[in-house]
């Protein structure tokens, strides 16, 4: 084990993947000669050359649709997107080819292209560099759609999306890369080394797609997030001094609806909680399963907690991410504290 | 090559406004735009008095307001992205110098220049980045987000290319409304490769819109340069399969700039559609605040901060020529930096926007 932060587990993960399968390729942005604006693929380009890790124009639609067709040919792409808020020229291309090839084709091709991109807010990013679109992609069938909160699963999973065989959204809170964040942002900056998530084998794992993880098992309540949320969460569960169980998606979509379930079944009362903004975000998707499968156990109506419905703000930055404070309130809101 | 195209080229320097005519020299196509002048070719003349100082004032403005901005950004007081404009002043103070003031201007997220030659108050601009209540969108928009209706400017947009199509359109409503104005559409040598500035250029073409494409190609796409990411790194040659003229400038020098835009929007005011201007600059800092810049030497960027610096070019021919002495153009300084100090001033004094604007402006039947 070493200490990683999330940036170099993914470059360990793309490390792994390059040199087993030559298959693999690395795509996008600045990804190769600069390593990536994160730095995400720094290195691979000098190890493996230009043939495999390249630099593409800044042309999502065309970086995607090349993806594509490089992978119903046997190609593995990992995709970069630099920013998911610069997603949007590639939908196209994601929803009508990359999700739809595989059904259309009756089974005979399909694309198993990886789109890796940074998500999510708390940097003061403004409107184009902080939004969080997952929400679009689990919508659309045909896609599944990742988001780790930990560099330990962040390589596991990643590897898990290269192999696998469809088309995979590979969202990374990048307001966790350097080091977890409880959502106070007047906190001295923490980096992994002190987190559990923060231990990453440098060689080859990989960890199954559409199984969500309980990060703390508790009787009380239920809190099911993903991403940077995760440890927003566990920080207003400590200060609710409730014993809440916190379910760490990973996987979207597929949801693993039975891990869900379960707690919900146990313990009766469910706090929902995402970045993204709240009106047909996936929180919507989850209340709705849940009440199918749990509204016998419910005790008390099932929270979210959400960003607002409106576009990221420059100034308001604290004001629209959800913190602790609005994670709290939620929490003895389905206590009936 | 052959251009089967309805506008036929014209001898450098005879075009009348509005006469239809093509601008000189847009059939130059292998050169790139050399920095100065060769042996033989005319030295462009300074213009007078008046106008050189406000070129001079106006690329000083940007350069002293962006040092600040960086200073201020360094203090934290300016959050998130920041993309500084240094090095390419001559480019937007030199178009804005010859345009009309009907002409519509749309840019990228490297926007504080284009919104100071605008016209536009550097403190309204300086408070948008400290996101404080005066800025230009209320501190909602941030840095690369800004938009002034009453100075024509459009807008400050974060999503690189996505400008383009937009200002065609603005294009095709100054031919629909007859404003006789042109839409200058900004945007980078990164976004040149955007699926959607193509299907832009076909339909200004298509429809014959007025819209100047204003390339401003500062040689990096964030860390990548030109040449690792386009096949034809000539980018005033992107326009030849829509018959879409362009033309190579140098744009480090500010009366290059200003000859070939007024060329350009003669040509384009006269009915005859769209051209692009490749405008060959150079940007002195990284792509945004956080980048440092480890994709190219720093001899390289030496090397054009001293020999093709577009202020100081501008400063020795006023000095040279005797239209100016040290001691005017440190009087221009020290009104610039006054007006610099109060910006920044006023941007860390103005209140915070009250949160009750988070919810503002998301529809309008809210």
């Amino acid at each position: 084990m070493t200490s990683m932060n999330m940036i170099q587990a993914l470059n360990s993960a793309m490390d792994c993947l390059l040199d087993r399968d030559p298959n693999v390729v690395i795509m996008g942005e600045d990804v190769g000669y600069f390593g990536g604006v994160f730095r995400a693929t720094a290195g691979l380009q000098q190890k493996y050359g230009r043939q495999r890790v390249f630099d593409t124009p800044i042309a999502e639609g065309g970086i995607v649709a090349t993806a594509i067709g490089m992978g119903v040919n046997g190609l593995r792409p990992i995709a970069e997107i630099q920013f998911s808020d610069y997603i949007y020229p590639a939908i196209d291309q994601i929803v009508s080819e990359a999700a739809r090839l595989r059904y259309r084709s009756g089974g005979e091709y399909y694309a198993p292209i990886t789109i890796r991109s940074p998500c999510g807010g708390g940097i003061f990013g403004g409107q184009t560099h902080s939004q969080s679109p997952e929400g679009i992609f689990t919508h659309v069938s045909g896609l599944t759609t990742v988001m780790p909160s930990n560099p330990y699963d962040a390589k596991g999973l990643l590897i898990a999306a290269v192999e696998s065989n469809d088309p995979v959204l590979f969202f990374e809170p990048k307001r966790i890369y350097n080091g977890p964040f409880d959502g106070d942002p007047n906190k001295p900056a923490e980096d992994w080394s002190r987190h559990e998530g923060g231990d990453v084998p440098e060689e080859y794992y990989s960890l199954p797609l559409r199984q969500a993880a309980i990060v703390r098992e508790g009787a009380d309540l239920t809190v099911i997030t993903y991403g940077t949320m995760v440890h927003v969460s566990r920080a207003a569960v400590e200060r609710s001094g409730f014993d809440a169980e916190i379910i760490d998606l990973r996987t979207l979509v597929p949801l693993d609806i039975e891990t869900i379930t379960k707690s919900v079944h146990k313990t009766g009362r469910c706090v929902v909680v995402h970045e993204a903004t709240r009106t047909g975000g996936f929180g919507a998707e989850i209340l709705s399963q849940i009440q199918e499968d749990c509204f016998w156990d419910l005790e008390a109506p099932i929270e979210r907690v959400t960003g607002w419905d409106t576009p990221y703000p420059h100034a308001f930055e604290w004001e629209y991410f959800p913190g602790q404070e609005r994670v709290l309130t939620a929490i003895e809101k389905v206590m009936g504290a | 090559m052959a251009r089967a195209t309805r506008k036929t080229p014209s001898k450098p320097g005879g075009g009348k406004a509005a006469s239809g005519k093509a601008p000189a020299k847009r059939t130059a196509r292998k050169t790139a735009a050399k920095r100065g002048p060769a042996a033989g070719e005319a030295v462009i003349p300074l213009p007078d008095r008046d106008t050189t100082f406000s070129l001079y004032r106006q690329m000083l403005l940007i350069r002293r307001f962006e040092e600040k901005a960086g200073q201020m950004y360094g203090m934290g007081l300016i959050g998130g992205f920041c993309h500084l404009y240094i090095g390419q002043e001559a480019v937007v103070v030199g178009l804005q110098s010859v345009k009309e003031p009907q002409d519509p201007v749309i840019t990228s997220y490297r926007d504080h220049g284009h919104m100071l030659a605008c016209g536009i108050d550097p403190k309204a601009v300086m408070a948008e980045l400290t996101g404080r209540a005066g800025g230009l969108s209320k501190g909602k928009g941030g840095s690369m987000h800004m938009f002034s209706r009453e100075k024509g400017f459009y807008g400050g947009h974060g999503i690189v290319g996505a400008q383009v199509p937009l200002g065609t359109g603005l294009a095709f409503a100054q031919k629909y409304q007859q404003t006789n104005g042109v839409s200058l559409t900004y945007f980078g040598d990164g976004s040149a490769n955007q699926g959607q500035v193509y299907e832009s250029f076909n339909m200004a073409e298509l429809w014959r819109l007025p819209v100047l494409y204003v390339i401003e190609n500062n040689q990096y796409a964030m860390g990548t340069a030109v040449r690792r990411a386009s096949a034809q790194a000539e980018l005033f040659r992107r326009g030849e399969s829509f018959n879409v003229p362009g033309k190579p400038v140098d744009g480090m020098d500010v009366l290059a700039v200003r000859e070939a835009g007024r060329e350009a929007l003669d040509f384009i005011r006269g009915g005859n559609g769209p051209m692009i201007l490749e405008m060959k600059t150079y940007r002195y800092r990284g792509h945004s605040m956080s980048d440092p810049a480890k994709y190219r030497s720093k001899e390289e960027v030496n090397r054009m901060r001293a020999e093709h610096d577009p202020i100081d070019q501008l400063k020795k021919r006023m000095l040279a020529e005797g239209m100016a002495d040290e001691a005017a153009l440190k009087e221009v300084d020290r009104e610039v930096k006054a007006v610099v100090s109060e910006a920044a001033e006023y941007a860390q004094n103005c209140p915070e926007p009250d949160p009750s604007e988070l919810y503002t402006d998301v529809l309008i039947d809210a």
